[in-house]
């Protein structure tokens, strides 16, 4: 396919996914995602340009639910599950360096 | 107006709007919780808002339904379409992907007409869900930056939206200002959304740049929060001008994401656009195709109701008024229209019946159409002046409806026959013979003095009208 | 120990007592889970409570459905209202769903008894339960052995009597291959067979929900109970199920089976042997042997793992400390999801994250996902042809018998190997099972797959009714 993932490529793709991975983190994933990408570059063999692409096993349409309301769940033993919760509503820390 | 708007030297602004809509649903678009503004916080939770792990969207049907009104409405193409993840991290966005759709939207390639009729190109009209809402605390007061922490609501998250999006095709803040209305209007009368911008149900962004004539588009600057209509034409006026200054100053725009402020009338950077995110789209795997069926499509567009310029363009045929007058504008805008048409039916004028609509009631008029035409009609028969005419709908708004006769008898309005008013007419230009005399010569002023003339004789309760009808029969 | 189908039919005829049933189960918990560790939880008292609930209704004169008293281990990745559900992941450990999967309900309006959520690789990724943030499960037949993966809890939790029938899902061989390694039945049906509403996603487009029990009728029995169209997963098929646990006992008679000539090598002779014997046994018993070939077969581990991963970058994103599960605090939101994320997903979890978030990035789509899912189009489209010529397909279910713990040592690869047999039927979306068919090396039980073509699962319940009747 082409060269070797690079430990930059790897650790901005970890940035993306929100990992923190350690530098020996890092190096090691370098390793084992260029080992899996060398072996995966068997399907360059094959023939695919005029191959549809098939995101789905089964091929349905036109799925609807009626708009019609029905029971949701219930807040306190929703807000009782979070990590931290006030007033009704879901609490976060300081939202930074984040995209709005 | 010049295509420059005001611009300074020969810049060109070119405009596209970004409007997001919120649909007028009872639930939510991939499941059953309430859609509803204004609820207690995260009441309106179910697994599929929140994000719950097991959870999957199923899609509303009548979400669709609405999406594809609005689309006709837009003279777009509705297409068989696919649902995408955009996957994102915000405390705000439950799953961390939000469902929309990418590269195969409900409705595509239509346009929105300008009361003037310039077409504005609707480039594509496509469904995706809201996000939950993010509220700030500590810090310098609710702004994002410096603030302690955050809470989340999800009841929003799931509402769902219609995007539209225009091509570039807007050339003056004034446009801008006309397309949104205009859009608003078709969003009303399709009964999609309650489009009410302050209150969010009907969000705009602008991607604003400018440009020498002849030369190539400049770098675009998207502009958010933009929340009324007035605040569109200021923000644009304002971006272009920013960027016209860079540029004369031999600056360059930057491709970034501003915030407009309401208070300081001025943009600010939100965020570069050079270091995007990587939103990752794939085809949402928990959703199947939705592809319309033709017969589907024709029930839907059988049943739209007539739009905006439909019944600008009706109104001003019955009255007289141009299509694009504000009176034609607003009371259209006001949903009055039928109303005003039914004065006619009854028997009354219409081009009457406008000019009280329009001035009696910024909503629903509420009285009988059929006490409206009487009033007009004794009004056009020089039963009743203007003013009189005014005061006998006060009166009727105030008892819901009436009988105008009645009334103006009650208030002292009595008719002045027209032969009392032939021999007010007569006794007038006896008596100013100088104003009679330059009238006759052609002179338009003097037919003030003798109009006025009149309406003294008749202690105010002749027509003025009538009055110059009459003054123009007598000169010949 | 008796099958699921005399349980039922002894409760409901009120023979049996399901409490007795429940009791029985759990004496076999008691002696033999300390070394197996098949279940994160034992749901020892609500167990009881579910089977007094039964025998009183059965007492009544109320029939409380055709899985009445039978214990049932539910895989930790199904939502169960109230009760912990864990994928095995630190990250959800203590989380308590708000809601029951489809499948969770349709088992208790067919009275079956849950009898506890049991181990599995974190959120379903591996092939041995090693990947388990709570310790690994040991195979009930060698306990220096793993019992597979990623469903290992509940395939080893059938073998060791502790449940007369179990739940996994399957994304690329996660209910057959443990199936094979514990030497019980497997399933993984049609996609779009069972409901996936409350099954906890790992690759949305591969999962599947299916039975493991001793026998194909028992299997049978299951999946006609959690079969069936469900308004709340839009992939879920929208047509009637035949019953399977009707067409078991019908024969091959005129069946025709096919045989991968161009089968990815690299099984060991002890099972390709089993296999062989297997083709043997249905010749035998009626059917008619054909060559097919299905030349992408080969192909599918690589469109798998580009795939699954990239589904599951996307599905694992929304565990970000923010509204369930675990949280580390951190100064900042996106700090707070870092080490979040960081300190709540094992190796594995992590490695396929960064696989998947990789294949769908930007500048990589087209050479990763997007060619993989061409990929699948090619396997699929083979598999449709060659079911022109046969009615289902017999290969081997894994490479080999149980493993020892640590024999793949730290190489993904050599692991995702065990899936190759396996991994196609996911991609197609077409029905696949393990049945065991005798043992290989060191007396270990050995799995013959049974795959068959979209909603074919008749077909399949045949012959494999006709495998396990040649060895029994």
């Amino acid at each position: 396919m082409s060269e070797r993932i690079s430990q930059d490529v790897v650790a901005k793709v970890a940035r993306l996914a929100r990992l923190d991975l350690t530098p020996a983190e890092i190096e090691r994933t370098t390793v084992q995602l260029g080992d899996m990408l060398e072996h995966f570059a068997d399907i360059d063999a094959l023939d695919l340009d005029d191959v549809e692409p098939m995101a789905q096993p089964y091929a349905l349409e036109n799925v609807f639910r009626d708009d019609v309301i029905d029971d949701g769940l219930d807040r306190d033993e929703v807000l009782s599950a979070a990590p931290a919760a006030e007033h009704g509503r879901f609490r976060v820390p300081p939202i930074i360096g984040l995209d709005v | 107006m010049s295509a420059r708007d005001g611009l300074p030297g020969d810049w060109e602004l070119v405009v596209g709007l970004e409007v997001h809509v919120e649909l007028a649903t009872v639930t939510k678009l991939f499941s059953a919780s309430a859609n509803r503004f204004g609820d207690e916080p995260n009441t309106n939770i179910d697994p599929v808002t929140l994000g719950l792990p097991g959870a999957l969207p199923v899609l509303n049907r009548q979400a669709v339904e609405l999406a594809m009104r609005i689309g006709l409405a837009l003279n777009c193409t509705i297409q068989p379409c696919t649902f995408h993840r955009k996957n994102y991290f915000y405390p705000d966005m439950a799953k961390a992907y939000q469902i929309s759709q990418y590269d195969q939207p409900l409705n595509v390639d239509g346009f929105l007409a300008l009361p003037d009729g310039t077409r504005i190109g609707i480039e594509r009209a496509h469904l995706e869900e809201d996000t939950g809402k993010s509220t700030h605390f500590g810090g310098a007061g609710g702004r994002i930056h410096g603030s302690d922490y955050s809470l989340i609501d999800f009841n929003r998250a799931g509402v769902p939206l219609v995007e539209i999006v225009s091509r570039p095709d807007i050339r003056t803040a004034e446009q801008a200002r006309q397309y949104v209305t205009e859009l608003r209007g078709i969003l009303l009368a399709v009964g999609a959304s309650d489009a009410k911008m302050e209150e969010g149900s009907m969000r705009v962004d602008a991607n604003v740049s400018v440009h020498q004539p002849d030369t190539e588009l400049g770098t675009r600057c998207e502009i958010k929060n933009v929340n009324s209509v007035r605040s569109i034409g200021r923000a644009i006026e304002y971006e272009a001008r920013r960027q016209i200054d860079l540029l004369e100053n031999g600056d360059r725009v930057r491709q970034e994401t501003r915030h407009w402020d309401e208070n300081d009338g001025r943009t600010h950077t939100l965020r570069s656009k050079e270091d995007a995110d990587d939103y990752r789209y794939f085809l949402e795997p928990d959703l199947v195709p939705v592809a319309p069926s033709q017969e589907w499509i024709a029930a839907i567009r059988s049943a739209l109701p007539m739009l905006p310029a439909a019944r600008r363009t009706r109104l001003a045929e019955a009255t007289g008024v141009a299509p694009d007058s504000e009176a034609a504008m607003v009371v259209v805008d006001r949903g009055q229209d039928e109303f005003v048409l039914s004065v006619g039916e009854a028997g009354g004028d219409v081009a009457r019946a406008l000019v009280h609509v329009k001035e009696a009631w910024a909503d629903s008029p509420t009285v009988p159409a059929g006490d409206l035409a009487k009033l007009t009609t004794m009004e056009v028969g020089g039963k009743l002046t203007a003013t009189q005419a005014k005061a006998v709908v006060a009166e009727l708004i105030s008892n819901g409806g009436g009988d105008p006769e009645a009334i103006a008898a009650a208030k002292g309005f009595e008719a002045m026959g027209s032969d009392a008013l032939d021999s007010l007419v007569d006794q007038a230009i006896a008596e100013n013979g100088e104003a009679w005399a330059k009238f006759c010569a052609g002179e338009g002023k003097a037919m003030g003095a003798l109009v006025g003339a009149v309406m003294k004789l008749s202690q105010g309760k002749a027509d003025g009208k009538s009055v110059t009808a009459l003054l123009n029969q007598r000169r010949g | 120990m008796a099958s699921a189908l005399e349980i039922a039919a002894a409760v409901r005829a009120g023979s049996l007592k399901s409490v007795d049933v429940v009791e029985q189960h759990l004496a076999a918990i008691a002696d033999r889970e300390p070394e197996i560790h098949a279940f994160n939880l034992v749901l020892a008292d609500e167990a009881r409570a579910r089977a007094r609930e039964i025998d009183d209704m059965v007492a009544a004169g109320g029939d409380p459905g055709p899985l009445a008293g039978v214990p049932i281990a539910l895989k930790d990745n199904m939502c169960t209202h109230g009760i912990p559900t864990t994928c095995s992941s630190k990250i959800l450990d203590g989380w308590k769903p708000p809601y029951d999967a489809t499948i969770v309900t349709k088992l208790a309006a067919a009275g079956a008894v849950v009898i506890g959520k049991t181990n599995l690789d974190e959120f379903a990724m591996g092939s041995s339960t090693e990947n388990s943030a709570f310790g690994p499960t040991r195979n009930p037949h060698d306990i220096s052995r793993v019992p597979g993966g990623s469903s290992g809890g509940s395939a080893a939790a059938v073998a060791a009597g502790f449940a007369s029938l179990g739940l996994g899902s399957d994304t690329g061989g996660s209910i057959r291959q443990p199936a094979a390694l514990c030497g019980v039945v497997g399933v993984k049906p049609t996609y779009g067979y069972v409901s996936r509403y409350g099954l906890i996603a790992f690759a949305s487009s591969l999962d599947q929900i299916g039975p493991f029990a001793t026998s194909v009728a028992d299997a049978a029995q299951l999946l006609d109970v959690i079969g069936g169209h469900d308004p709340m997963d839009s992939t879920s098929i929208p047509v009637a199920h035949p019953s399977l646990v009707d067409v078991v006992d019908r024969g091959v008679e005129g069946l025709r089976v096919g045989r991968i000539t161009d089968l990815p090598e690299g099984a060991d002779p002890d099972v390709n042997e089993r296999v062989e014997l297997a083709f043997d046994a249905l010749r035998e018993a009626g059917a008619k042997i054909v060559d097919v070939q299905v030349p992408a077969f080969t192909f599918g581990l690589t469109a798998y793992y580009l795939i699954a991963p990239a589904e599951a970058s996307s599905n694992l994103a929304r565990y970000d400390g923010v509204r369930y599960g675990l949280r580390v605090e951190a100064p900042d939101t996106n700090a707070m999801y870092g080490a979040t994320r960081a300190a709540g997903f094992g190796d594995e979890v992590k490695r396929r994250i960064m696989l998947g978030t990789y294949a769908l990035s930007a500048g990589y789509y087209d050479a990763y996902y997007g060619k993989a899912l061409k990929v699948r189009r090619l396997i699929h489209d083979e598999f449709v042809r060659a079911y022109e010529h046969a009615d289902v397909l017999l290969t081997p279910a894994s490479p080999s018998v149980a493993f020892p713990f640590g024999a793949k040592g730290d190489n993904p690869l050599a692991m995702y190997l065990c899936d190759v047999y396996t991994i196609p039927a996911n991609l197609s979306g077409q029905p696949g099972m393990s049945v065991p068919f005798g043992t290989g090396a060191d007396g270990l039980p050995v799995g013959v797959q049974v795959l068959a073509g979209t909603l074919c699962e008749p077909d399949m319940f045949r012959a494999a009714a006709a495998l396990e009747r040649a060895v029994s």
